[in-house]
């Protein structure tokens, strides 16, 4: 339980970082842009409503910086970042909300899926030393990792969807199609969401098995691999209660870590295939320098991720009974 | 021996051992073109990169092997002009990262205590917040990098991955025997941590060298492609932006958009085999095995 | 003279180096007899742990056995299809490990790693495994709620005798033990010695015993074999080759201990290093380091002769003229 309280306060520290790196780096940079978000609403908003955004995002010349920054705290842990200059006068709450169904489907499903296949055949390829499975599969997957996931996604579209015609090339859902709670409409946001998720699954799949493979071979070396084979346990026993579940151990830590580079990749994907989620939305407010809404994305990326490793702090606490007791 | 006959000779372990691998002469070996191709462009640009000379919009051609541009520019020969912005930006985020990562993790675990606690801290705030988004907003505000400020804000978010995993490494050996003998000969820190603690782990900082370089390559990529970087230069993640925005794919033109990609990802797995190749020199335990037939029998029994 | 329960033949295993095989283990031979306590000792890097290893068949990559024989109860163990083999582990033959605290998955309860080989061979249900289980513990006196205990909870002394419990689970008839007491202090040794004797006793199975360190052994083996650089060099009643080693390295390490009796001596080493295993010597692997030898010893591979009891591989103990 103690593990889980300094993890909890860890990751408290680390929101607000990223808080306080929101509110100083557009301060820190060349040509004020904080300021001009105020220019964009200028015009737009009566003086008393351009006030009370002044005041939601910390801007405003009237206020001293510190008194500011803790202005700007505590409107952002309750919720109020401001209105969104680019989907002028829709809050920025409710644009993200649109877009953030989307990402978690998209990307929290294929980087699950992608996490629990590409441990699993890690797992399988340490088994097998020396036969073919894992002589292949290492080089050949740390060769596709390295590719961009851009270029994947570009090149899945010209094969699949250009040239074979057999997969929509962009969005969410067909544009003229509109958005109802039906069977046929499922379906439809599916069969547009099979590229992208490949995509993002292909690229960052092969990560998850070599570090597998190399923790699970480090494992089987261990005595108490060779003590199971010595009692006898059934060859897929050892593989999962004894091999797999220790070699599981710094994986876990290691896909809370990766998850930052997953998102990575799953913003350029979306941009690419025009997928409606929180990273196309995140390049649509650069590209139109809206800041409200750029601050606010990146926020929620960060809480995305610290929740991930919340989570997967959780599972090790489950699987591992020494971080239970002493650490 | 000398502390720098020591380094040479876990260099040269190192390349025997690499040279025996045929992953990581691959890697050395596209590394190696990649070298000469951006230390000597003009060599391999049969036309001028930037001109906008030529007709645009051919494919295959023997005038132009790779094709021309919608704006009739010469793709090989900007696929060319373009290797040096990789190459450079890898090499320099690479070694930047790298340095700081050495700094910081060694500096933490040789002190201990209060120092290591903070600075461990840190690493791990810095690793949780996510870079790739962290970059774009930074990008966002400066309307477009240059260089140097691409390559500063990829180092500065870049480092913390390396910094933790030489901590860790660090941690190990600081209480071996032989560094308790150095500090108790009354040798300086500096020299204990230089001399006697970095020349056995060169295999990992070499490791992190590469994979700080992949990190750079495919993140300046990435920021070139979305067009947050200078897009009047030929590096190739601008080339793909100039070809997404063109549609390269439904024009017709399908190498303009292949190219560089291609070129990315040969970079992008040579640094990664050869980064695989050196977690095998520190791992041994991860290198190849024969797989006779009494093993194959035997290993799961 | 009853049937032995191990008949070792001829048995070499092989490590795979850079610089060509290794031949770590070069034709061993022996017999156990049900019940008996056989002790090998030997320096470090003589082949103990790993004949250890290859008569139970748990050798990985790099080392694999090459030829020779081993048969446990009359079926010989090598050519057994790995379904029978694992049919065999556990119930007949079962192994206690160096270290504990490596040998037990530090993710698993020492209740569940009981269960599981219980699981493994039997039809028992929980109840009976719970019974069994405790009755283990019991006996190498481990309180009962430790089943419930990790291994990173107990004491070394602790996890050492768990693992003499789980190896009693399925009452078998040869334990294989690889240095078991290396990493106790000498008290925890001779109380750890002392336990497994009257479990011996009481349960009546054999124990093949490997160690580096032969006063542990010497007041409980019934025979006592010396190895050498892959070869068994000597092998007789303990008592007999302890007071009187007739092999000149035997003789080397006797003269190494030290003893509580008797006059202060001098302690002498053995000068010199193990042969090369890839390389070995023509002659008798023990010649580059031995007072005694002879150029005959120099050209000719001595043989395991057994005279009264009593095996020494030594051309001075046993001429070849004499054969």
């Amino acid at each position: 339980m103690r593990y889980l309280v300094r993890r909890v306060g860890f990751l408290v520290i680390a929101l607000w970082a990223a808080l306080t790196l929101n509110f100083f780096i557009p301060r820190l940079m060349p040509g004020n842009p904080a300021e001009s978000v105020i220019a964009q609403y200028h015009g737009r908003l009566g003086p008393g409503a351009l006030k009370a955004i002044e005041a939601e995002l910390g801007i405003g010349g009237h206020q001293n910086i510190i008194a500011a920054y803790f202005q700007y705290l505590g409107n952002s842990l309750s919720g109020h970042f401001g209105i969104s200059t680019y989907y002028f006068p829709t809050p920025v709450v409710t644009v993200i909300s649109r877009a953030l169904p989307w990402s978690l489907g998209l990307v929290g499903i294929s980087t699950v899926l992608g996490f629990l296949a590409g441990t699993a055949l890690g797992a399988i390829a340490a088994w097998r030393r020396g036969r073919v499975f894992d002589n292949v599969l290492p080089p050949v997957f740390v060769i596709i990792s390295a590719f961009p996931y851009f270029w994947v996604g570009l090149i899945l579209i010209w094969l699949f969807s250009l040239t074979l015609n057999w997969l929509p090339t962009l969005g969410g859902y067909t544009e003229t199609a509109t958005p109802t709670l039906t069977w046929g409409f499922v379906g439809d946001i599916l069969w547009h969401s099979v590229l992208p998720a490949f995509t993002i699954l292909i690229t960052a799949i092969g990560g998850w098995i070599l570090t597998m493979r190399n923790n699970m071979i480090t494992v089987v070396a261990e005595d108490y691999v060779k003590m199971a084979r010595a009692k006898g346990l059934r060859s897929r026993r050892i593989l999962w209660q004894y091999a797999g579940r220790n070699a599981l151990l710094p994986n876990l830590t290691g896909f809370a870590m990766s998850l930052g580079f997953v998102i990575s990749g799953a913003i350029l994907v979306e941009y690419v295939f025009n997928y409606p989620g929180v990273g196309f939305l995140l390049l649509l407010a650069v590209n139109n320098e809206d800041y409200p809404l750029m601050q606010a994305l990146f926020l929620l990326i960060t809480v995305a991720v610290l929740i991930a490793i919340f989570v997967s702090d959780i599972a090790t606490a489950l699987l591992d009974p020494r971080t239970r007791n002493n650490r | 021996m000398n502390p720098a006959r020591r380094l040479g000779r876990a260099l040269f372990v190192a390349w025997v051992f690499l040279r025996r691998d045929k992953k990581a002469m691959v890697g050395v070996i596209i590394l190696f073109i990649l070298l000469v191709i951006s230390a000597f462009p003009s060599w391999f640009t049969p036309d001028d990169p930037a001109a906008y000379a030529y007709t645009p919009g051919i494919g295959l051609s023997w005038a132009h092997p790779l094709g021309t541009t919608s704006f009739g520019q010469d793709v090989f020969s900007q696929l060319m002009a373009g290797t040096r912005q990789s190459v450079m930006i890898a090499l320099v985020v690479g070694f930047f990262c790298t340095v700081l990562s050495v700094a910081i993790g060694i500096t933490a675990a040789y002190s201990g205590g209060i120092v290591d606690d903070s600075l461990s801290l840190f690493t791990d705030v810095v690793l949780v917040i996510p870079t790739f988004p962290l970059v774009i907003v930074i990008a966002a505000y400066l309307k477009g990098a240059s260089f140097w400020t691409v390559a500063f804000v990829l180092v500065i978010t870049g480092w913390s991955y390396g910094a933790r995993q030489l901590r860790v490494q660090a941690l190990s050996l600081r209480n071996r025997d032989y560094l308790l003998a150095a500090r108790a000969r009354g040798e300086a820190s500096w020299y204990v941590i230089c001399v006697e603690l970095i020349p056995p782990m060169t295999s990992l900082i070499v490791a992190n060298f590469l994979g700080a370089a992949l990190y750079a390559i495919i993140a300046a990529s990435g920021l070139q492609f979305v067009g947050l970087a200078n897009v009047n230069t030929e590096a190739w993640g601008t080339m793909l932006y100039w070809a997404q925005n063109n549609e390269a794919f439904s024009a017709g033109l399908p190498l303009w958009a292949l190219a560089p990609g291609i070129m990315i990802a040969i970079f992008g797995s040579a640094l990664a085999l050869l980064n695989y190749a050196f977690d095998e020199v520190s791992n041994p335990a991860l290198r190849p095995v024969v797989a006779t037939r009494k093993n194959k029998k035997r290993a799961v029994a | 003279m009853t049937t032995p329960i191990l008949e070792v033949r001829d048995l070499k295993v092989e490590y795979t180096t850079p610089a060509g095989p290794a031949l770590a283990v070069a034709g061993v031979s022996f017999d156990l007899a049900p019940g008996e306590f056989l002790a090998i000792v030997g320096e470090s890097g003589c082949g103990k742990s790993t004949l250890l290893y290859s008569i139970a068949e748990l050798l990985t990559y790099p080392a694999q056995t090459v030829s020779g024989s081993v048969r446990f109860n009359g079926v010989e163990l090598r050519s057994l299809p790995a379904e029978e083999l694992r049919q065999h582990r556990w119930r007949d033959i079962s192994v206690v490990m160096q270290s504990a605290m490596n040998a037990l998955n530090p993710t698993l309860s020492i209740g569940a790693q009981l269960a599981d080989a219980c699981r493994a061979h039997t039809d028992w249900d929980d109840q009976q495994i719970a019974e069994r289980s405790a009755h283990v513990l019991s006996m190498v006196s481990i309180d009962v709620a430790h089943l419930k205990s990790f291994p990173f909870q107990l004491s070394g002394g602790m996890r050492q005798r768990a693992m003499i419990a789980m190896a009693l689970l399925l009452e078998p008839q040869l334990i294989i033990m690889d240095e078991p007491t290396s990493a106790l202090d000498v008290v925890a040794q001779r109380s750890l010695m002392r336990q497994v004797e009257n479990l011996r006793r009481e349960l009546g199975f054999a124990v093949l015993f490997v160690t580096h360190d032969m006063s542990v052994v010497s007041h409980f083996s019934d025979r006592l074999a010396v190895m050498y650089a892959g070869e068994i060099v000597e092998l007789g009643g303990t008592r007999d080759v302890f007071d009187h080693p007739r092999h000149p390295y035997s003789s080397g390490l006797m003269d190494a201990f030290p003893s509580l009796v008797g006059a202060p001596k001098e302690l002498l080493g053995i000068p010199g290093n193990p042969p090369s295993l890839v390389n070995p010597p023509q002659g008798c692997l023990f010649a580059p380091r031995c007072p005694f030898a002879t150029d005959e010893c120099r050209e000719f591979r001595p043989e395991l002769i057994t005279v009264n009891g009593r095996a020494v591989r030594c051309h001075l103990v046993n001429p070849r003229s004499a054969v």
